[in-house]
């Protein structure tokens, strides 16, 4: 995973936060707790579930749509971090070899099938995580959070650490080019360079730390962080909730491929 | 490692999530009574420095293969085990957020994996008490190492346990463990001669700036290994009850795994009799409607014998066919199903793309309001 | 009138490795006044600077910020009349949105939350950044990081202006931007600075520090002719007071200055890094007798 490449995608996921689409000006809340529901019916399914979750592919194509992400970006993201998911995953054909489906012809064993449920739950999880930081500041979700209860220390945690993450991006990336600017190969890239790099950024840190706190102090800070309260919730996100609610209990409950497919049958 | 969404059952998430969101509250808690204001910032910006250490990769001695920090036990002697524990909770939260680093789900446990062994067992129980004698670079070596080995096992352990009780892979309990933890042992070295070079280096370098921080902490007390201890038995009594009220839904599973654990093929008697009781239990609150049972059972009656044969075979009832399983819909066996899935996605994508038309038209057509003849 | 005024009675500090940073320090400073403060790295400008909100106590000696002795107990009272821009905009600027940062001082000040938006709305309007309100501090240009820290400084309304650096690092469009801006400021202001040209066209009177003592004190035009001086404390006459001594140089086929009349930068301790804006305008071509 190369620093520059991690730190443009960091960037472009947070400017994209920031448009202003249907989904974007939905409240926070509203997004998160849809998000929760969505991966929590998602993983519901039992483990050799396949049909019954391709109905929630609805979910992040509106999302997509309505929103304004670029898709293929996305779609990069979930690929690159597929690899524990699907390194535990291979497993299952090896383990579980009984053959469950017969599919035109073929032999399909359980493994495969179990297999597939979790490619297909993977990517609708991990798809609804990214589309929820491009619809929603990082600020946003912090905001809703707490109205949702979150300690408030946890919370200006939070928000500090995004504040500072593109300030300490940019020094270390400075950092690790010198160093590979003046390394060649392997060498140079040891441990004890390492060691010494972050070694200086976290003094840096730590003096930076000083400065920040100087900085509150002379504008009045005394223990707490007052948070501007600013309530958003509109009816269009009570509206949203509930269709939300009401969709992902009807997918859940309905075999709705199934529906459509004897449909189809009977027509031809 | 990260655990993965798609990996987990619900029950087990929202468990962790629970036992996570506790811990949370209790270290905000802790650090509201004692808090040194200098703290805030401090947290928020060794959390950005953790971030951005994760990023840079260095080459293994050996190896030649790269490697990353964690860095969670460096956050625990630094700031302290509570301000550790909420400042790496807040950095996977974001790795989850902008990196799907696992899922948002699994967050609650990652930052349990992460964050609970290095912050109240690494710390309070091995590291402190090795460098209480001494801070001599030898004795922050070998206490950094035998921390960090313990914490990672610790949270590799948990991630085979987590998958084991979400039934959603295969991997046999031995296999995974096998796996798992000899590569976090390498892990653990690796990060324990880092952690202690960062720790030696700043001490080197700039030591008042340790003792600042040291004075800044919140006066972590001895942590009483009494109330660790009670602390997990509350988690562990409160998670066996709702994994196995959840598992109702699927005894089999369960059952199945628990029996993959113990390698037998029949289930000891008591186990059984649980298994019983969850049944009548999840028949009860199921809602299934019938139109969807009955196509179960119709379809169990068009399985191939041979099936039957093979399951009986094997000695033990094939766990596919859970046919009281929640709404468990058939994959594409039948011609129905895969016109079914064909014309599903069919539908999606019509949804999407004429959202996208209609979008367009209509900046389209406000474009053309606001900017006449060009 | 004894409102605003800044008084330093033989201020000493030392730091607590030993380091005396101020040996005798006295000025006075009266209401309305604009002083520049110049000197070499190390010389003890910052040190000075984090005197003046109470950060940094003095060892012995008095300081006196408008009616109040600087204390431990009035510290924070007096940080409601001093105001202090950092050098570094990424220090100050620590909220998530424009908006809350300008808003931390007046919030923390117990203002409701009418008054709050009032005073938001003003400060970000003096600076002319009114439309960056709800933009994260991370998607700002460096000029506009420089104006909105002054922003969330002015929110508090204080009486007195200190500024650390207040050009590094602008473009020479913003640098006059905030020339021009500072000049209407009707606030006391000390600005502490290397770009001399700024000091010129912005402070009336400058006081010159060397190794923590102040060693000249006068009005602008008197300071910064006064080219041995400047010399003896690692700085020269303002680029535009130059230029004339330039074209005679080139003129002449002139050469670059012997670099060993320049000191090596002692690592300025306060900010924990070496500001090399001496350094560069050292190197370029020189006065010549």
């Amino acid at each position: 995973m190369d620093f520059d490449k991690e730190y443009f995608n960091l960037g472009v996921l947070d400017t994209l936060s920031y448009k202003n689409t249907l989904i974007h000006r939905l409240d926070a809340r509203t997004k998160v707790i849809a998000t929760f529901a969505f991966i929590v019916t998602v993983v519901s399914f039992p483990k050799y579930e396949i049909a019954g979750l391709i109905p929630f592919f609805l979910f992040p194509a509106v999302i997509f749509s309505l929103g304004d992400i670029p898709f293929w970006f996305i779609l990069k993201k979930v690929l690159v971090v597929s690899v524990f998911a699907v390194f535990i995953g291979i497993f299952n054909p090896l383990f579980d070899t009984h053959v469950m489906y017969d599919f035109l012809g073929i032999p399909v064993s359980g493994g495969w099938v179990s297999f597939f449920s979790i490619l297909l739950k993977f990517f609708l999880t991990m798809c609804s995580a990214l589309l929820l930081i491009s619809t929603t500041s990082f600020p946003g979700i912090c905001h809703a959070l707490r109205k949702l209860g979150i300690p408030e220390i946890f919370i200006s945690q939070l928000l500090f650490l995004y504040r500072y993450i593109f300030v300490l991006m940019e020094e270390t990336l400075r950092m690790v080019r010198a160093r590979d600017l003046r390394s060649f190969g392997k060498r140079g890239q040891g441990m004890s360079i390492f060691i010494n790099l972050i070694g200086t950024l976290f003094i840096k840190t730590i003096e930076r730390a000083e400065r920040i706190y100087h900085a509150m102090l002379s504008r009045g800070f005394s223990g707490t962080i007052h948070f501007v309260k600013r309530d958003s919730l509109r009816k269009g996100d009570f509206l949203c909730l509930s269709i939300t609610g009401v969709v992902l209990y009807i997918f859940r409950t309905y075999g709705i491929v199934s529906l459509i497919g004897r449909q189809a049958e009977r027509m031809f | 490692m990260h655990m993965s969404d798609a990996l987990l059952s619900p029950a087990v998430g929202v468990t962790f999530w629970a036992g996570t969101l506790g811990t949370i509250a209790y270290c905000s808690k802790k650090m509201k009574e004692n808090l040194d204001e200098k703290m805030i910032p401090l947290m928020g910006v060794t959390g950005a420095f953790i971030f951005a250490a994760q990023m840079v990769n260095f080459t293994i001695p050996g190896t030649g293969s790269s490697g990353h920090l964690g860095g969670g036990m460096i956050l625990a002697i630094i700031l302290g085990p509570y301000a550790a524990f909420i400042v790496m909770a807040s950095v996977l939260t974001m790795q989850a957020l902008f990196f799907a680093d696992g899922g948002l789900l699994a967050l609650g446990c990652n930052i349990w994996n992460l964050g609970i062994y290095p912050c109240f067992i690494g710390y309070p129980l091995i590291y402190k008490p090795i460098v209480q004698k001494g801070m001599s670079p030898k004795r922050i070596l070998v206490a950094s190492l035998l921390s960090v080995f313990v914490g990672l096992q610790l949270g590799a352990f948990s991630v085979v346990l987590e998958t084991l009780f979400s039934g959603r892979s295969e991997l046999p309990f031995i296999t995974f463990i096998l796996l798992m933890q000899p590569i976090h042992l390498a892990i653990g070295v690796v990060e324990g001669f880092i952690t202690a070079g960062v720790i030696n280096f700043v001490k080197a370098s700039r030591p008042e700036l340790l003792e600042s921080i040291a004075e800044t902490k919140v006066l972590s007390p001895e942590i009483k290994v009494r109330k660790i201890v009670l602390a997990f038995l509350v988690i562990a009594i409160i998670t066996g009850g709702i994994v196995s009220w959840f598992a109702s839904s699927n005894p089999d599973g369960l059952e199945w795994s628990i029996e993959r654990v113990y390698g037998k093929p029949e289930l000891p008697q008591h186990e059984t009799g649980i298994a019983a009781l969850l049944k009548t239990i999840q028949e009860r609150t199921a809602f299934l409607p019938d139109y969807t049972f009955k196509k179960k059972e119709t379809s169990k009656e068009q399985e191939t014998p041979g099936k039957e044969q093979m399951a009986s075979a094997k000695g033990q009832e094939a766990p596919g066919n859970d046919v009281n399983a929640w709404p468990n819909v058939e994959a594409g066996t039948s011609v129905s199903g895969i016109l079914g899935s064909v014309m599903m996605f069919s539908l999606i994508f019509l949804i999407g793309y004429g959202i996208k038309a209609i979008k367009k038209k209509g900046a389209k057509r406000r474009n053309g309001i606001s900017h006449p003849a060009r | 009138m004894t409102h605003h005024i800044i008084d330093f009675k033989d201020v000493f500090f030392r730091y607590p490795d030993g380091t005396e940073a101020l040996k005798g320090v006295s000025f006075r400073i009266t209401h309305g006044e604009s002083i520049g403060l110049v000197g070499a790295n190390g010389a003890g400008k910052s040190t000075l600077l984090l005197q003046m909100n109470g950060y940094l106590l003095p060892s012995s000696g008095f300081i006196n910020i408008g009616d109040l002795e600087l204390t431990k107990k009035t510290r924070q009272d007096i940080r409601k009349k001093v105001g202090v821009v950092f050098q570094n905009p990424d220090d100050q600027l620590f909220m998530p949105t424009v908006y809350e940062d300008v808003a931390f001082g007046p919030l923390n000040l117990g203002m409701s939350a009418e008054r709050v938006i009032d005073r938001v709305n003003s400060s970000l309007q003096t600076v002319g950044c009114l439309d960056l309100r709800e933009k994260p501090p991370h998607h700002l240009s460096g000029g506009q990081k420089r104006a909105v820290a002054i922003a969330t400084v002015l929110a508090m309304e204080p009486d007195i202006l200190v500024m650390d650096e207040p050009s590094s690092d602008l473009d020479p469009k913003s640098r006059r931007y905030l020339m021009r801006l500072l000049k209407g400021f009707k606030h006391t202001k000390i600005i502490a600075s290397h770009d001399l040209d700024f000091i010129l066209e912005v402070c009336e009177r400058c006081l010159v520090i060397k190794d923590g003592r102040i060693v000249a004190d006068g009005t602008v035009s008197d300071i910064l002719t006064n080219q041995s001086l400047l010399e003896e404390n690692n700085l020269e006459l303002p680029l535009s007071l130059q230029k004339t001594h330039i074209m005679d140089a080139s003129a002449k086929g002139g050469l670059l200055p012997d670099p060993s009349h320049l000191h090596a930068d002692s690592i300025n301790r306060e900010t924990g890094m070496a500001t090399a804006a001496s350094e560069t305008c050292g190197v370029m071509e020189g006065t010549l007798k």
